[in-house]
């Protein structure tokens, strides 16, 4: 219940925020910290939950981006239903990287994540109708009546994303889906032994996370107002999308929303004050910082402080 | 795209000499990811990293590229011991869930060091100048170039002196053993954590020579080190975890494919020859061609 409070709450405060608010780059910054918490939220899924590490999100998030652009094109379909098609579209290829984990597991997984965020990303390159390495332009089309301009209604866009992916998640995590896929990670043999159905399992949760990277890619191209293959494919959103979850906590659906929006504020402010580069620097120091020596994240220490405090 | 059979000779040529620099590229990670198990996702940027290394070097003092490759393996050697020793104490000592951690440690490992050479050294492509650079050697119709068959000989010598390393001496055996059965070894007195980090150093000290090998046959940048994943991975892969002469036939395999796929489809389908290679490889055979 508490849940459902504050995911309202925070849906209502976006809408203040869209009112009232004038300022376009507040709405630009938080668009990015918003996808951020949806990769990271959904990363966790299979990464955190059931020990399966993606290095592929950068895959998911171009092909939602280059879905969005394609019904652009050819249909000139409006947003919710670009995004309604990427994360369908994230949802197959989900099921097929899930199809993976028959055969392959730990880095052998991680790898094969990695070679399909580059194999698609060739493929798009080589695409002539796609734009291939110049990528292409994306005029936004004109605002809906409620909002006053295009970056507010995806700000708002994206907080509802962000509530939908936490919503899943925690689902997830609480339900039976999430102890099975706990008893995955610590053995899928022991899990498969007492009856749990490892494979189903798996899908379920590189479907669901697939399907929400791609959601979460689909209006890019109406945020940059250009698509372009490298950067769409970026092995950055992989590593931000790893980073977040092991810096916020893995164990616990407030770990990525913590992690992204640590991270993803961090970063906003580095690109802006200093370089682009250095925030790729910052997330790698983090990254490994927390995983050395904070393995449970800031979840985790800030339960340990907690335990230290009431005793 | 026109199937020019006469173009074929030459290709398959090319992708001898390509080959023979892949397999180079890739013992190391033979050493520590086929035998050690360690997860070594920053292989191909610490290989990236000797590059820049030699290029220091080539600038600084006027070292040969070659030259300058073994001048790093010492260093490169105690750098690998270092990482190693490290990775033991932080991961593998602790034991539980080393999988998600250990790789998302060398995953960050790999950006920092990319990172760290974009900051110093810029985003532009670095080149060595050696005598053997520019030139190119003919033989009728086909035409090598100088940097290649340098890189192929180097290759060939690296591989071949590693290979002997762990079938004939000592310790190369106890490497070898380590990866087979290391409660065993612990059961004979061996300590398997200094051997392991001995089998890291080499490892690391090989990748600086390949690093090396790297920049002689073309310029390099700072972001390469995300192709030589797809291309080292698969090769060891493909190889079998560990197969010193499975990895220098990967090698060429890969080589041969990648130049075939350049001539007659051109260079943009280049980058995913390597991971489509290995995600066959995955799909069909997990265990590669000589695996154990």
């Amino acid at each position: 219940m508490k849940f459902w409070i504050s995911a309202a709450l925070a849906l209502v405060l976006a809408g203040i925020a869209a009112a009232t608010i004038s300022n376009e780059y507040f709405f630009f910054a938080a668009y990015v910290v918003l996808q951020a918490v949806i990769l990271a939220t959904a990363w966790n899924i299979l990464g955190g939950y059931a020990g399966y590490v993606n290095f592929g999100t950068g895959a998911f998030f171009g092909v939602g981006a280059y879905t969005g652009v394609l019904l652009i094109k050819s249909l000139g379909l409006p947003l919710g239903l670009q995004i309604a098609a990427a994360a369908a579209m994230g949802g197959i290829l989900g099921f097929g990287i899930g199809l993976l984990t028959l055969r392959l597991r730990g880095i052998f997984f991680s790898i094969a994540t990695v070679a399909i965020a580059i194999i698609l990303e060739t493929l798009v390159l080589n695409v002539r109708y796609l734009g291939g390495a110049t990528g292409m332009q994306i005029l936004r089309p004109e605002v809906t009546p409620p909002f006053d301009s295009y970056i507010k209604m995806l700000f708002v866009i994206g907080v509802l994303l962000a509530v939908i992916a936490v919503a899943i998640a925690r689902y997830i995590e609480i339900s039976w889906l999430g102890r099975g896929l706990r008893a995955i990670r610590d053995s899928e043999e022991a899990a498969e032994c007492s009856g749990v159905p490892t494979l189903k399992l798996k899908l379920l949760a590189c479907t669901v996370s697939g399907a929400l990277m791609s959601a979460a890619g689909a209006p890019l191209a109406m945020y940059q107002s250009f698509v372009e293959p490298a950067s769409s494919f970026s092995l950055n959103y992989s590593v931000n999308a790893l980073a977040m979850p092991i810096i916020g906590g893995m164990a616990h659906w407030i770990g990525p929303v913590l992690g992204a929006v640590l991270l993803g504020t961090i970063q906003q402010l580095v690109t802006v004050t200093i370089s682009s580069e250095l925030n790729v620097l910052v997330v790698g120091v983090l990254l490994v910082f927390f995983v050395v020596a904070a393995p449970e994240g800031i979840v985790g220490l800030a339960g340990k402080l907690w335990a230290r405090f009431s005793r | 795209m026109n199937f020019a059979l006469d173009l074929l000779p030459e290709a398959v040529l090319f992708g001898l000499l390509l080959g023979c620099f892949y397999a180079a590229v890739s013992v190391g990670l033979s050493v520590s990811f086929g035998l050690l198990d360690v997860p070594h996702l920053a292989h191909p940027a610490f290989m990236v990293l000797g590059s820049y290394c030699t290029w220091v070097l080539g600038m600084r003092f006027g070292l040969d590229p070659i030259v300058a490759g073994v001048v790093l393996m010492p260093l490169f050697f105690a750098f690998g011991i270092a990482v190693y020793r490290f990775y033991y104490e932080t991961f593998e000592k602790r034991g539980t869930d080393v999988g998600v951690r250990g790789l998302a440690f060398f995953f960050g490992v790999a950006f920092i060091v990319e990172v760290g050479l974009i900051l110093v050294f810029g985003v532009d492509q670095r080149m060595v100048e050696a005598r053997y650079i520019g030139k190119s050697w003919e033989w009728g119709e086909i035409r090598v170039p100088m940097r290649m068959i340098v890189a192929f000989a180097t290759a060939l010598v690296l591989t071949s002196l590693l290979a002997l390393y762990l079938s004939k001496t000592f310790t190369g055996r106890a490497i070898k053993a380590v990866a087979q059965d290391e409660a065993a070894l612990r059961l004979m007195g061996v300590n398997p954590v200094r051997i392991k980090q001995w089998a890291f150093g080499i490892a690391t000290a090989v990748t600086a020579a390949a690093g090396a090998m790297l920049i002689v046959v073309g310029p390099v940048e700072p972001s390469l080190d995300r192709v030589y994943i797809g291309r080292t991975f698969c090769v060891v892969v493909l190889a079998g975890l560990g197969s010193m002469s499975g990895t220098l036939i990967a090698g060429l395999i890969l080589g041969i494919s990648e130049s075939i796929v350049l001539t007659f489809f051109g260079a943009s389908w280049a980058p995913a020859v390597a991971f489509g290679l290995l995600l066959i490889v995955l799909g069909v055979r997990p265990q590669g061609l000589f695996g154990r």
